[in-house]
């Protein structure tokens, strides 16, 4: 699709000035998103690296490769980098980072300084929490859940939580940075109803940054009060209540599941448009579908608490609310489908990893119907059933969906294209790998294998060896992108400014873009994802 | 596409607006959604707070009784007063009346000194009497488990106002270099207007804590 000759741009964002300096004080979102890219990758794989010393102390049924204090560490660590470290900022502070501006016809987000502010407290956060990990880790699981955060426990829930509390801070002035970047920087003639779909979904995704995030910072203080100075918050002994921690602790990581989702939702929206070469579906209920699951998503934190000692009323409620989380979800589904048909699909990379994540997320929504609905739920509580719940959504949904985005805005980041033959074969790989390690946790849970333990009955070791082994495969697949997205920045092919043909402003600059993203600031005149209209239509 | 008025302030002009107003506008909105995370965080701990006096409003009642109202309702004073030079400062700010404007922040910043040397002298109080939670905790033996409660979250809500106070205080003196230096004047005034909301917010907060803390458990009969 490229034309034939094709040059680097002569200046670019990435030629802007070179060494250390250039980087680590730079204010330019694009570099700043790059930052975060190293960061989230180094947290990924130590996170990962957990994972895989989980899986391997489960292909037995004896607790013989890890004693069960280090096993809990393990999936604490695991859960907590993974978590906090890794998913929240994945597409909001790389992506997103890096496409806001471009997306909208901005010069930077409302607040350069701020925004590299950002990245430096995330990274304190994270070296905080590594901190914990390297001295002796922590055994509170990543719920922390009270009085064993609070009394119990030897381990370093301090350092964890302040690294957590740190890392929060990052969070919410990304999200603040970008609700007003969206609210304020738009180009002229980009009215809401013009906006692309992602820019919707981070909006939405940056509510939640906003208005969930300084609970949890309050209630990692509270853990921390109660832990150092005795302060009776949640502590029965001291007449508090330990519920009560997580009604607060689930008030925001219930809807930080949105945060990892709502972006990629946002991604599948631009690619799949793209690469069937059609205007999205029912954009608005699309876009509208984002915000209803960012606002219903703070009212089903009750759902986590059906075991817990939740009145039978209360239950019944959050039940409910949780099931009309289905119908915004389900539209967006729908509409994706819509799209395609009758479409001219081509089947690059981006749109491997959109159509995974489509169903991924189906599988992983669906089985959240079960969670939601009260018997299934009180007989899969604290089973594999909520763990492989969570991974389609987490891994299957918002790790596909990054890695869609990855490849679909990667020619634009670093102005080459990757090997497509590889890249191929690696979303195979991880869709093939993925279903293998967490299929048959399914399957564990609803015969009854509880989490959290290094040892289980000798009954579940096939389902076992399966999961571990698919995890292994899983494991391939991350890490060859890692290898030819970095060969591919030095020996790619050059990309050109729009190697998709796909509309959008950010295929309309060049590939590096420069440092102020546009030669002249865009007038916008018409709809997003007119791929129906004749070409020159875009090139304004 | 530069404005006169652009060009006129283009020191004060971040590159990446393309106007004064804009920019006015942008830093504005970005700290109202600021103070939302604010509120959000405070949020957290009105909601334990709310749980616990419904479950203990006896233990609450007599925690209540032991804080001294009278200094208080004295900090409660200064603090509304502060409001009141910070929107003056405000004021000379948007009038380019610079030396009204530093002595108002001064102003400002004294009575925030004095709302903290007051809640400083209440915190040693609380000491002297053993009303700090933990192990050297004393109170009637009645409430003494579920007063603790009430001490926990009256220093945890009221040191992480006065951590605001300071983190204000500090905002304030940047304010003051940024009028002495000339950075902030007529034209360009949004970073005084958005100190003070930041002030504004945190006064509306002890506005709260006040009623909750001194006054609500007044009326308990034990």
């Amino acid at each position: 699709m490229a034309s034939s000759t094709v040059l680097l741009p002569p200046h670019h964002y990435l030629n802007d000035g070179y060494g250390v300096k250039s980087w680590l004080l730079t204010r330019d979102h694009k570099r700043i998103a790059l930052l975060y890219l190293a960061g989230i990758t180094f947290f990924f794989f130590v996170g990962g690296a957990m994972a895989v010393l989980i899986r391997l102390e489960l292909t037995t049924p004896a607790g013989d490769l890890v004693s069960d204090e280090t096993y809990n560490k393990l999936f604490t660590m695991h859960g907590v980098m993974m978590v906090f470290f890794f998913l929240i900022p994945s597409i909001p502070a790389t992506l997103g980072n890096f496409l806001v501006p471009l997306l909208i016809g901005a010069k930077d987000l409302a607040f350069p300084k701020l925004n590299l502010a950002s990245w430096y407290i995330y990274m304190i956060g994270g070296l905080f929490t590594l901190y914990a990990l390297i001295a002796g880790g922590v055994d509170t699981g990543w719920t922390f859940y009270t009085p064993f955060s609070t009394v119990s426990s030897t381990t370093n829930v301090i350092p964890t939580a302040f690294g957590i509390f740190i890392t929060g801070f990052s969070s919410i002035l990304t999200g603040l940075n970008f609700i007003i970047t969206i609210h304020r920087m738009r180009a002229p003639g980009m009215t809401w109803f013009r906006l692309p779909l992602f820019i919707w979904s981070i909006y939405a995704t940056s509510m939640i940054f906003v208005l969930g995030t300084p609970v949890l910072a309050i209630t990692m203080l509270l853990v921390a009060a109660e832990r150092l100075f005795h302060f009776g918050f949640f502590d029965p002994a001291l007449g508090g209540d330990p519920v009560l921690f997580q009604h607060l602790f689930w008030f925001y990581s219930h809807p930080a599941v949105y945060i990892m989702v709502l972006p990629a939702m946002g991604v599948v929206s631009e690619i799949v448009p793209a690469f069937c070469r059609k205007r999205v579906f029912g954009y608005s209920f699309v876009a509208f579908a984002s915000v209803a699951i960012a606002v219903l998503g703070f009212l089903v934190w009750g759902h986590h608490l059906f075991v817990a000692g939740e009145s039978a009323y209360s239950a019944m409620i959050f039940s409910s609310l949780s099931f009309l989380v289905a119908i915004p979800s389900a539209v967006k589904v729908f509409n994706w489908t819509a799209t395609m048909y009758k479409g001219s699909i081509s089947w690059e990379t981006p749109m491997l990893y959109a159509i995974g994540f489509i169903g991924l997320f189906t599988m992983g929504g669906l089985t959240g119907l079960f969670l939601a609905t009260l018997p299934i739920d009180v007989h899969v509580t604290d089973t594999y059933f909520v763990i492989a719940h969570f991974h389609y959504i987490m891994v299957g949904g918002a790790i596909m969906g990054y890695m869609g985005g990855l490849h679909y805005w990667w020619p634009k980041i670093s102005g080459r294209l990757y090997n497509e033959f590889l890249a191929k074969i690696s979303a195979g790989i991880i869709f093939l790998g993925f279903n293998l390690t967490f299929f048959p946790q399914f399957v564990l849970g609803y015969l009854g294998m509880p989490r959290r333990y290094h040892a289980y009955p000798p009954e579940f070791q096939v389902l076992n060896v399966l999961s571990s082994a698919g995890a292994s495969i899983l494991g391939v697949g991350y890490l060859l992108p890692l290898g030819y997205l970095m060969w591919s920045l030095r020996y790619g092919r050059l990309a050109g400014s729009n190697p998709w043909g796909a509309v959008g402003l950010e295929w309309a600059t060049t590939s590096p873009p420069p440092t102020e993203n546009f030669a002249e600031t865009p007038t916008v005149t018409w709809e997003a994802y007119q791929y129906d209209a004749p070409a020159e239509h875009h090139a304004a | 596409m530069l404005p006169d008025t652009a060009h006129h302030h283009s020191s004060a002009l971040a590159h990446q607006f393309d106007t004064i107003e804009q920019q006015r506008d942008a830093t504005t909105l970005g700290m109202w959604v600021f103070l939302a995370t604010e509120v959000l965080f405070f949020g957290g701990l009105f909601a334990t707070y709310s749980i616990y006096r419904v479950w203990y409003p006896d233990a609450f009642g007599a925690a209540s009784r032991t804080l001294d109202i009278t200094l208080g309702t004295i900090n409660t004073a200064v603090l509304i007063t502060s409001s009141l030079t910070m929107a003056l400062a405000v004021h000379s700010a948007q009038v380019g009346q610079r030396r009204l404007l530093m002595l108002f922040l001064v102003v400002t910043m004294a009575l925030g000194l004095v709302f903290l040397g007051i809640k400083g002298y209440e915190y040693y109080q609380k000491f002297v009497e053993h009303h700090v939670p933990g192990s050297n905790f004393q109170f009637a033996p009645e409430y003494a488990r579920n007063a603790q409660i009430f001490f926990s979250l009256y220093f945890m809500m009221t040191g992480l106002h006065a951590a605001h106070m300071i983190i204000g205080l500090g905002i304030m003196t940047w304010m003051l270099v940024w009028s002495w230096n000339g950075t902030v004047s007529r034209e360009y005034a949004s970073p005084i207007e958005i100190a003070g909301l930041y002030w504004h917010f945190v006064d509306i907060i002890w506005i709260f804590l006040y009623p909750l803390l001194y006054l609500i458990g007044r009326h308990v009969h034990v």
